[in-house]
């Protein structure tokens, strides 16, 4: 018997084997499989267990930890929410995270490995780390005139220092309040419906992930082209345009707003915004020298993280004649976001350079310690000094005799352009009001800042002059504010 | 020992009792439990629970309680029986104590530790009052009558959680089932010990099988498909399957005939395919198995078996540590049926191979004790009860873990459930009982010379005494010629067990390579 025994022996101990095969394989091999499954709690018990890390503009928190004792249990809060809601996104225990929120979750959710002191041994340990501060560039008080600039319009601000790249505000109206979407409740999810079910679209970030055809704000790019390309040396000889312009191989005429457009100087043509000016030197210029310079600038680039992504803007790489016509007036299916018009301004008061635009200055660990920095760097060289130069002086011109004098600021220079974006079917949609601009105090070494404007609902219908009349004022308070 | 002379036994040699070794595993045992005890309290509260001295000091009552009974009973025992099992209680209070923290409402650890003092104190009395095993040989169809009578009485109350078989007393809840599996184990081991010659060689020869007469399987397949019968009707599938599995490794280890198992395996599939088919509430747990993540792909959340899954992924290698872990998640059975899992999520692989070895070295030192009697009812009973524990481990590990189908089962000690506590403890009862017996030297008057004789003449000159891997009990001095039989020395007879099972008249007890059973049969 005792053989039988011992081979009923060897059985039970090929069970107690096998359970422990399949222990290897559910602990070890399919365990990462198991722990990033969606219906997998844990990750967001541990990243709720602690309170979050914090979002500083200026050295101050605009975020906040609030223990509400559940089982996710600390709860995010936001001092200003509407404010800060296109810098800091939202932390919501149900929906996730977004933009900075969302970029820096790591650091500020304590699951960064930088923040560990000793690694290996944090590893072995598990042993949750406290998050970290995310130091954001935004200046309070630029945000603040921004908001307040656009007020209860539909629109967005985005404003960068030129010579660093430092995003100085981000702002898009309207603003929602990210305080609510923070917890368990069921008012969260209730919030979370009327914001999205809301058509002024509140949770959009306008300012960083939102195109809109750029209107004559982009003749600033056509001039840069054209001056590289030495389509124009004098910007005050005549151009030799007709007005109206017949778009090449077509029989469009296309009419200007303003007067004076016909063989108007580079110049003239600038400050008082003439349509058939730019399109018959982007036309010149060829599509391929225009989708250069518009790369340049930062057009049609994907990758843009500011660390949050921002939308891409385009200036399409295949058309005809006509289109590039169109398109060399931000008309078209050339489309630009804030954050990209401010760094066309930037260019030009930067002398050419586009420096890469960022959000976070800093990380540091719970302690304050830096945990890594954002380095400076320039992107492009969008045109040469020479060039930056001309178009330093002619946006100048738009502010102190053309479009823009709503944006002039005593004891600065000023730098502007008006443009008004023609969209929807046949045109017919309410036009976008634009202003970009950047200002100089005056003895400074450095421009103090750049900023694009854009607002949705601009009451005023006519030309660039609705850019200068709605757009323009909010321009100069963010400027004014950067300035002090 | 060294090989002493069949003829001649060292004179004045004894066994060591081992008592002292027993002692001291039991306070190690006891020391592992109140650190882990202490250890939840610290990774919980910060703070040293404050009743963790009356816990410690109650599980030392109760290892004390265990120990002194089998010195005084069972003084040659098996060390290691009763350690294992005081610690393995001793980690399922732990762990219970640590899930109440997540049910304040809802604390399971007071009742755990009335069971379990409960079976410690029937543990005592199996081991005082249950002088020698064999006495259960002679009850075996009283125990076969009220096992079967244990397991039809839930059927006439109400069904908890979708399985009958509970009965609900003044507030105690109580599967008298879990017993039941004692009894009928003994049963199949009296039955299948007294009747084994016939079961092997007689009856009808069918294609390669040699069929046993109706008249001698009859009774024990009767019995087998009666409580696998009610069973199903309870839906309690695990123990059907814990039933089957036992019967029929023992039927293999009694009559040695490999193509029992090839039937019980076909039986056993067939059965399964019918029962997944037939029952739905068997085969949303095969899907269950198949899938685990299917629910959480049809946007209902994840199943407690995809719960229970994170929960031992999440443990990893080395786990998150007592107290660390988020196994609530499971929600419902996560004391009973799935503490498995917490076990998993905050010791890691590493506590769970721990775990895994315990059990096995359970179940090895009641094969070792089966090896070494002499009697083939307490060889069929020392086998039968190690083997109910492996699958009852086998099963309930690997339905929880993902390896099988799950099917709802207490983890041997571990687990939330008085019925569970109360009848492993009684497994561990008669295991130390049989152990005792195994490891006892037999008195050294006439009969050893007797028995030494028999060996004598039948190793021969050539062959050791010993079988080689009985050497570590070395208990028995007449018990050496039998190992011929089994281990093929060179000088033992022939293994008179021939396949076709012709010849070999029923010398011993019937059985030819049963030569072992010298000692009991007198």
């Amino acid at each position: 018997m005792n053989r039988y025994i011992r081979r009923a022996g060897v059985f039970c101990l090929i069970l107690l084997v096998a359970l422990l095969l399949n222990a290897v394989r559910v602990q070890v091999f399919e365990a990462e499989r198991y722990d990033d499954n969606s219906a997998n709690r844990r990750g967001a018990l541990a990243r709720y267990s602690q309170p979050r890390g914090d979002i500083l503009v200026d050295g101050e928190p605009v975020t906040g930890s609030r223990d509400s004792g559940g089982t996710l249990r600390y709860e995010r809060t936001y001092a200003e929410g509407p404010l800060y809601a296109p810098v800091t996104g939202y932390a919501s225990q149900i929906y996730g995270t977004s933009l900075l929120e969302s970029a820096e979750d790591d650091v500020l959710s304590g699951t960064d490995p930088r923040l560990a002191p000793f690694p290996l041994w944090t590893d072995i340990s598990r042993a949750q780390q406290p998050g970290g501060d995310v130091v954001s560039t935004v200046d309070a008080a630029v945000q603040q005139a921004a908001f307040e600039g656009l007020g209860g319009k539909k629109g967005a601000v985005a404003a960068v220092q030129p010579r660093t790249g430092k995003i100085l505000a981000l702002v898009s109206t309207p603003s929602y309040d990210p305080n609510e979407l923070s917890g368990t409740e069921r008012s969260v999810a209730d919030t979370w419906n009327r914001l999205n079910r809301s058509g002024g679209r509140p949770m959009i970030n306008r300012a960083l992930k939102q195109t809109y055809p750029p209107g004559s704000t982009f003749k600033i790019v056509t001039a840069a082209a054209a001056l590289d390309h030495r389509k124009v040396t004098d910007l005050d000889a005549a151009t030799d345009t007709p007005s109206p312009y017949t778009l090449p191989g077509t029989s469009t005429r296309l009419t200007n707003e303003a007067g004076d457009c016909a063989n108007a100087s580079l110049r003239h043509a600038f400050e008082v915004s003439c349509n058939t000016v730019f399109a018959r030197l982007g036309v010149d210029v060829g599509l391929d020298g225009m989708a250069e310079a518009a790369e340049k600038f930062g057009f049609n680039d994907a990758d843009l993280k500011v660390p949050s992504t921002a939308a891409r803007s385009v200036f399409d790489t295949d058309m005809d004649a006509a289109q590039v016509a169109l398109s060399s007036i931000g008309q078209y299916d050339t489309t630009a976001t804030p954050l990209q018009m401010a760094m066309v301004a930037a260019a030009v008061a930067n002398d050419g350079e586009v420096r890469a635009p960022y959000l976070v200055d800093k990380v540091t660990d719970a302690h304050g310690d830096t945990v890594s920095a954002t380095r400076q760097k320039t992107l492009h060289r969008a045109m040469s000094r020479g060039t930056a130069r001309h178009l330093q002086e002619m946006m100048t011109g738009v502010v102190t005799r053309g479009t823009g004098t709503g944006a002039a600021i005593d004891g600065a220079t000023v730098g502007g352009k008006t443009g008004t974006a023609q969209h929807g079917v046949d045109n017919k949609g309410t036009p976008y009001a634009w202003f970009v601009s950047w200002a100089k105090k005056d003895g400074a070494a450095d421009p103090a800042v750049a900023v694009a404007v854009v607002v949705e609902d601009a009451a005023a219908d006519r030309a660039d002059i609705s850019g200068g009349g709605s757009a323009a004022p909010i321009a100069r308070a963010v400027m004014r504010a950067a300035l002090r | 020992m060294t090989a002493p002379t069949a003829d001649a036994p060292p004179p004045g040699l004894r066994m060591p009792g081992r008592r002292g070794t027993e002692l001291a595993l039991l306070a190690g045992a006891v020391l592992i439990s109140v650190c882990g005890y202490i250890d939840v309290g610290l990774a919980r509260q910060n703070a040293v629970p404050g009743d963790a001295a009356s816990y410690g000091a109650g599980l030392a009552a109760l290892a004390l309680l265990g120990h002194l009974a089998v010195r005084f009973r069972a003084p040659y025992a098996d060390p290691l029986l009763l350690p294992i099992a005081i610690l393995l209680n001793g980690l399922g209070l732990l762990l219970i104590f640590r899930l109440d923290l997540e049910t304040p409402a809802d604390r399971a650890s007071p009742t755990q530790l009335v069971w379990s003092a409960l079976g410690v104190g029937l543990f005592a009395a199996v081991v005082l009052l249950l002088r020698d095993h064999r006495t259960l040989q002679r009850y075996a169809y009283v125990s076969v009558a009220a096992g079967l009578a244990l397991m039809v009485v839930p059927i006439f109350f109400p069904a908890v959680n979708g399985a009958k078989i509970w009965i609900r007393v003044a507030g105690f809840s109580f599967q008298p089932g879990e017993f039941a599996k004692i009894l009928i184990t003994v049963f199949f081991a009296a039955y299948l010990a007294a009747n084994r010659s016939a079961l092997a060689h007689t009856g009808k020869r069918m294609w390669k099988l040699q069929f046993p007469a109706g008249r001698v399987l009859g009774p024990v397949v009767a019995v087998w498909l009666v409580s696998v019968g009610v069973l199903v009707l309870e839906r309690d599938l695990g123990t059907s399957l814990l039933f089957f599995g036992v019967f029929v490794v023992l039927l293999y280890v009694a009559t040695g005939r490999t193509g029992w198992i090839a039937v019980g395996l076909l039986l056993a599939a067939a059965g399964a395919a019918a029962v997944g088919v037939l029952e739905p509430h068997v085969h949303s747990r095969v899907a269950d198995w198949l899938h685990p993540f299917a629910s959480i792909t049809a946007g209902r959340g994840a199943s407690q078996l995809a719960q229970s899954l994170f929960a031992f992924a999440a443990g990893g290698l080395l786990g998150t540590g007592l107290g660390e872990g988020h196994s609530a998640l499971i929600g419902f059975a996560m004391k009973s049926d799935f503490i498995l899992a917490t076990y998993g999520e905050e010791l890691g692989l590493t506590g769970l191979t721990a775990l895994f070895l315990l059990y096995a070295l359970l179940v090895a030192r009641g094969f070792r004790a089966g090896l070494a009697l002499r009697d083939p009812f307490g060889r069929l009973l020392a086998v039968g009860l190690a083997s109910l524990l492996a699958v009852q481990v086998f099963v309930i590990a690997g339905g929880v873990m993902g390896l099988i189908p799950l099917t709802g089962m207490a983890m041997p000690f571990l687990a939330q459930g008085g019925s569970s506590v109360v009848t492993n403890w009684v497994i561990v009862a008669l295991l130390v009982r049989v152990s005792d017996s195994a490891r006892r030297p037999l008195p050294d008057t006439a009969e050893t010379g007797v028995i030494a004789g028999l060996g004598g003449t039948r190793s021969g000159a050539s062959a050791p005494p010993y079988e080689e891997d009985d050497l570590p009990y070395g208990y028995g001095y007449g018990y050496g010629g039998g190992g011929g039989g089994d281990g093929g020395s060179p000088g033992g007879p022939p293994d008179g067990h021939a396949p076709h099972g012709r010849g070999a008249p029923a010398d011993h007890d019937g059985v030819p390579d049963d030569h072992d059973d010298q000692g009991s049969r007198r």
